[in-house]
């Protein structure tokens, strides 16, 4: 689906993602883990056109989409969450939803004037679609509650209702149990493993917490220092040596070694 | 009776006058913080689009008035006014298409685009002149008074007369309907929420699939009717007069700022602020003064803080204390 080649993005002389390589296969829910500052994140901004790439591509099913603008990655049915959580604050939760789905008839003025049955009919079906996608989160209760009033947890499922208003093919989710209780998460988790399973969603998850990736993901790829360091599934990646080098320094672990 | 014929004085020299030039100033204004709330940079060439959408439209009063057409007791330039509202709107896009987008491509920062709409406004100021002149231009037609001072006081039987003159009451029944169109625009029409949303978060929006260049058109366009409405109304109650309008760029700011930048609310809250404070600041008050305390006690000079001649100070003084302790302004906007 995707497929990262040698990418590279400075910030000054520093280098964030030093020439990093990666697939993303279709229908799979990869894992991105690593350190703080492996350049996780950067690499998703790049992909997700946010940042321009200081050199290196990105293929999505073969073709360059390096450097394109966020919109039209959107309208090839690419999508990502933040980090923190992005919303329109003085919208309520289902507004929010309903600014998601491109191409609306209402956006263009000429249809405000003259194409009031047009846009009231679209309007209706996005609204019913954003019920359907608030009550699988089980968030319906939230939907006429403004948006910059929700918890940072209910915010992370807003996080993810957005990217099933439309068809996505693959969804880049940065830290999506970031600052989220256990059972918010499991709903979370869930709702990935549904939409992977019923509606084909590539996913590639950006995550710290262990338990998630290992229950989610395969396969995990793990990052340390701009480069890919191991790929595999959560074990193999999970007792690589370098992987554990990365995260815990070359003293440490051989203390956790000798430890054991 | 003092009392009343002091509270008359007010409404007939203070109240007014002030209220009609804040319409003027909030619609300007408006036109100031969508651009600087969804394209994110101050438009240094919101007064000359204020000047040259009155041009097209004195333009259109005059083909009107040539083909004999009027619009009964109030001014012919309403008429005129979705002409000229047209070819601002023309104007602008041909402006975003040829400079601003280049520049937004570039992904420029918010200061380089002020600096590149310095010379928009240049560029505008130039047509403006080379196609109407520098000269003061009065195309106010149709009734001159709703009421006149000498109406108000026969009926009334006070000393102190009050006349309310058709442009005056013209510029704040528009000024109110086309600020309820604005709101009702922005708070449920499905264009309105995307500009919203793209005011409120920029990547956020672009990654929720909203089309920036839809948004972008659709903000000059509602910039270019704000600008022209404001420009025709001030022009209909003062008078037309292209350096003028090029000087109303600092009260306009002085709106918008102490509204707080990118906040429609408090670009019309901003605009009364500006206005009546000007008109405080350079009003003489011996008269209203005179009413109010005993014949000996009443002021021989003309009680006027600031010469009119300085009334630019007064938006430059707001200006700065606003951006000194309260540099979002009194709404919360982006700026600061």
């Amino acid at each position: 689906m995707i497929s990262v080649q040698n990418l590279h993005k400075k910030f000054g002389a520093f280098h964030a993602v030093d020439g990093a390589t990666l697939e993303i296969a279709t229908g799979s829910i990869t894992g991105l883990i690593g350190p703080n500052g492996a350049g996780k994140t950067t690499l998703f901004n790049v992909i997700a056109g946010r940042l321009p790439a200081s050199c290196g591509k990105v293929l999505m099913a073969g073709e360059d989409i390096t450097g394109l603008p966020p919109h039209e990655l959107f309208h090839k049915g690419l999508l990502r969450t933040f980090q923190i959580a992005h919303e329109f604050g003085s919208m309520t939760v289902r507004e929010n939803l309903m600014m998601v789905p491109e191409n609306q008839a209402g956006e263009t003025l000429w249809n405000t004037w003259f194409g009031r049955g047009r846009v009231a009919e679209e309007e209706r079906r996005i609204r019913d679609k954003a019920d359907e996608v608030l009550e699988f989160l089980t968030i319906t209760h939230l939907a006429d509650e403004k948006a910059s009033n929700i918890s940072g947890g209910q915010k992370k499922l807003l996080e993810l209702g957005r990217t099933m208003m439309v068809d996505a093919k693959i969804v880049f989710l940065d830290e999506v149990g970031a600052g989220v209780n256990r059972t918010l998460l499991n709903t979370i988790g869930d709702a990935i493993v549904r939409l992977n399973k019923e509606r084909g969603y590539t996913f590639c998850v950006i995550e710290h917490d262990m338990d998630f990736i290992a229950r989610l993901c395969d396969p995990v790829i793990c990052m340390a220092e701009g480069k890919v360091l191991a790929q595999g599934t959560v074990d193999e990646v999970k007792n690589d040596e370098r992987v554990i080098e990365a995260y815990l320094g070359t003293g440490l672990k051989n203390k956790v070694k000798s430890n054991a | 009776m003092d009392i009343l014929n002091a509270i008359v004085a007010f409404t007939n020299f203070v109240f007014i006058p002030a209220t009609a030039y804040g319409a003027q100033l909030a619609l300007g204004a408006l036109g100031a913080t969508l651009v600087y709330g969804i394209l994110r940079f101050s438009n240094f060439a919101q007064g000359d689009t204020m000047a040259f959408g009155t041009m097209a439209t004195i333009y259109g009063t005059w083909g009107l008035q040539a083909m004999g057409v009027s619009f009964g007791p109030l001014p012919t330039a309403l008429l005129a006014l979705p002409f000229g509202i047209l070819v601002t709107v023309g104007l602008l896009l041909a402006t975003d298409f040829s400079v601003y987008r280049f520049y937004r491509k570039q992904k420029v920062a918010p200061t380089i685009l002020v600096i590149v709409s310095l010379g928009v406004m240049f560029v505008m100021n130039g047509i403006t002149r080379i196609m109407i002149g520098v000269e003061e231009q009065n195309f106010t037609d149709g009734e001159r008074f709703v009421f006149t001072a000498r109406e108000f006081k026969e009926w009334s039987g006070l000393n102190e007369g009050m006349a309310l003159k058709t442009t005056q009451a013209v510029t704040i029944v528009t000024a109110v309907l086309v600020v309820a169109w604005l709101f009702w625009f922005l708070q449920k029409t499905r264009t309105g929420k995307s500009m919203r949303a793209f005011s409120d978060n920029e990547d956020l929006a672009l990654l929720s699939g909203i089309n920036p260049n839809h948004v972008v058109r659709v903000t000059w366009i509602l910039v270019a009717i704000l600008a022209t409405i404001a420009g025709v109304l001030y022009g209909l109650d003062k008078s037309f007069k292209p350096f003028t309008y090029f000087q109303l760029l600092l009260p306009i700011f002085a709106a918008a700022v102490v509204g707080g930048l990118g906040n429609p609310l408090g670009a019309i809250a901003g605009g009364f602020v500006v206005a009546y404070s000007e008109v405080f600041v350079t009003y003489a008050w011996k008269k209203v003064i005179g009413y109010l305390v005993p014949a000996d006690m009443a002021p021989d000079g003309l009680v006027q803080l600031m010469s009119t001649d300085y009334k630019l100070a007064v938006s430059f003084i707001i200006l700065i204390i606003v951006l000194l302790f309260m540099p979002t302004g009194l709404f919360k906007g982006k700026s600061g």
